[in-house]
């Protein structure tokens, strides 16, 4: 008889919420804290990772971390409520307890876009995974050339920190620019696919590396017409969603081709899952 | 076929003796698992007697199709495989990773499991299913964050290789490269011909046993009449591969035909990657206490097959039949290459034996990749 010599990779710290923010009706922010504060001490991140969070009686979700990995004390993590998991997360409340287990994957290529152009492209509501570069690169705001941020939505009502994109927007040699698939007359910007801003902006194919983050369809539809503007496969990064269980490469759900987007991603370098990226269904 | 069927260093047991074994083994700590018959199939469970091992058995498979009859030789080893490999043994088809209790005050305390893992020897393990396990040990041992049961129990694990000499009518190691001859990755090895069985020690652990067991050297005939079964056992397989690395053409062809095909008649029903013997998906699950203050997380095998290994909120990624047989087909022959550096299938066969409408892997893998 005998027990094993190994750490349990499946077992999660329990955290504290520390504050909640209502984002919109769907959307929440938690900056979480491990309540054992060796823990807390000792966790380190990038952007583009995330955590497992784990509520009690119920299942866990992957959810990308938010917070800045150098001068934030709490652990933010931006939730939609889509499902059974999250919307029972969304039930919590300040000083509410949650498993939490991390970080994973690899996140964005930060040493890659130094010096560098950016442009980042995403989609949908509150686009997690982008907004944590947007911010690192704001801090950080001299080690990068011009930022450009394309935002879309499907609807006018579904843009979310109209304040934070005003402030990036005011920092220097850094462009916003928002598209609703449905506008409204609230809605002063363009109406159409996000892909209709590449018109309004000057790239630098060879100086510029694009971040894209959003629904498959709208980042494949923004990976042609990068393509077209002259990026190479290299310089376009893709944050991807799958299915995750267990965070570590075990359980299998996530795999797209022989990635496993857990570990292998959920960031990618467009080259690295270029055959499979257009395929439905894999 | 051109494999390496030489017997080494092999010393001879006695038919009658086979009890011996056991014996040892027991007397060693461990509890010993073999084939037996049961539900009309032959399974690993824990055997005492070699009397109850399966003698005078033999198997006959083919597509949807698994039976077992008499055989004339009286042998023990008559018999290509049973839907088990050793998997189950390792990768529990259920079990608790840790549970969590929450107090009054709302606080959670997280308790990872703790495996028991009892040393187990496993007498009569193929050479596919070998394969299958260094493949199972580079998925849950060998990465960056192994898994804790998993390994404790791979740990405690006496593994006792009989080469095989009764290939199945679906048997297809020889293209796969890893039988039917076991060449590496056993504690003890066993040929079994007429009269008893050459016996060799792949390990030290094997090696005591091996000391321990009444028996004496081998004549050359009976090395040669060992080599000789194993050698005909391989040229007996009727089907393989079209090939050890299909990755790029699988993945040049996941529009070919030949995947709607095959959706027609799969029923999605997950006996494939049940019986499969590398196989590794899970999902996991919580099983609260009904009075609310614990809960256990456990996993369970899961399947590519099912609509809700794929479902991320808004819908499964792969919606429809055609799409799970690819995830599979590609995953097991092409997506294993960028994992784990071989293809993920070990040529037992047991998913065309095992599938209730007799779908068959190298007859699909050919399909989709002949020119």
């Amino acid at each position: 008889m005998r027990t094993e010599p190994w750490s349990n990779p499946h077992l999660p710290q329990e955290a504290e919420i520390v504050e909640r923010i209502d984002e919109s009706d769907r959307v929440f922010t938690l900056k979480l804290r491990f309540t054992d504060s060796t823990q807390h001490d000792a966790y380190r991140f990038a952007p583009g990772q995330f955590n497992m969070l784990y509520l009690y009686g119920v299942g866990e979700v992957p959810i990308s971390i938010v917070s800045d990995p150098e001068h934030d004390e709490l652990l933010d993590h931006t939730i939609r409520r889509v499902g059974r998991v999250t919307d029972g997360i969304a039930a919590l409340k300040t000083g509410d307890r949650l498993g939490v287990r991390g970080p994973y994957g690899r996140g964005w290529p930060l040493r890659e876009l130094e010096g560098k152009d950016v442009l980042i492209v995403t989609g949908g509501l509150g686009c997690a995974p982008s907004v944590s570069v947007i911010q690192y690169m704001m801090r950080r705001r001299a080690r990068f050339g011009t930022v450009t941020i394309l935002q879309g939505v499907k609807h006018y009502h579904d843009l979310l920190w109209r304040a934070r994109y005003e402030e990036w927007a005011h920092t220097p040699r850094t462009r916003v620019m928002f598209s609703a698939d449905t506008g409204g007359p609230l809605w002063p910007w363009h109406v159409g696919p996000v892909t209709g801003l590449f018109e309004h902006i000057d790239l630098e194919p060879g100086s510029t590396l694009a971040l894209l983050c959003g629904p498959e369809g709208m980042m494949a539809a923004t990976v042609r017409a990068l393509r077209g503007l002259g990026l190479a496969d290299s310089a376009i990064w893709l944050s991807l969603e799958r299915s995750m269980h267990c965070a570590v490469g075990q359980c299998g759900h996530c795999q797209l081709g022989g990635k496993f987007v857990c570990k292998d991603g959920p960031v990618f370098a467009y080259s690295d899952i270029a055959p499979l990226f257009s395929e439905k269904g894999l | 076929m051109d494999i390496d069927v030489s017997v080494r260093e092999s010393r001879f047991l006695p038919s009658a003796d086979l009890q011996n074994l056991l014996d040892v083994l027991t007397e060693a700590g461990y509890e010993c698992i073999g084939p037996r018959v049961r539900d009309g199939a032959i399974v690993y469970e824990p055997v005492t007697r070699a009397a109850e091992l399966p003698y005078g058995i033999t198997d006959s498979q083919g597509p949807g199709e698994y039976r077992l009859r008499a055989d004339a030789g009286g042998r023990c080893f008559a018999w290509a495989n049973g839907p088990q490999a050793l998997k189950p043994l390792l990768f529990a088809p259920q079990e608790s990773l840790w549970m969590v209790s929450r107090d009054a005050q709302g606080r959670l305390a997280f308790i990872p499991a703790q495996t028991l893992a009892r040393p187990i020897a496993v007498l009569g393990v193929r050479a596919c299913d070998l394969a299958a396990l260094r493949l199972q040990d580079a998925h849950f041992r060998d990465g960056p964050r192994p898994d804790p049961a998993y390994g404790a129990r791979r740990d405690a694990l006496f593994l006792i290789a009989v080469h095989c000499t009764h290939p199945a009518a679906t048997c297809f190691c020889v293209s796969t490269g890893d039988g039917p001859h076991a060449d590496s990755g056993y504690d003890l090895a066993l040929s079994e011909i007429d009269e008893g069985f050459l016996v060799e020690a792949g390990s030290v652990a094997g090696g005591v046993i091996l000391r321990r067991l009444p028996t004496v050297e081998a004549t050359t005939r009976q090395r040669e009449t060992a080599a000789g079964e194993i050698e005909a056992g391989a040229r007996a397989q009727q089907r393989a591969l079209p090939g050890t690395d299909l990755r790029d053409t699988l993945f040049e062809r996941l529009e070919h035909p030949r995947w709607e095909e095959v959706a027609q008649r799969c029923l999605s029903c997950t006996n494939c990657t049940s019986v499969c013997p590398t196989c590794f998906c899970y999902s996991e699950h919580d099983a609260p206490r009904l009075d609310g203050g614990e809960s256990a997380h456990y996993r369970q095998w899961d399947s590519c097959f099912t609509i809700g290994h794929s479902y991320i909120h808004g819908g499964a990624v792969r919606g429809g039949t055609r799409e799970r047989y690819r995830q599979w087909l590609t995953h097991k022959l092409g997506g294993w290459h960028d994992q784990y550096g071989r293809s993920g299938c070990v040529g037992c066969g047991r998913c065309i034996t095992w599938c209730p409408v007799g779908i068959d892997i190298t007859e699909e893998t050919r399909a989709i990749c002949a020119d």
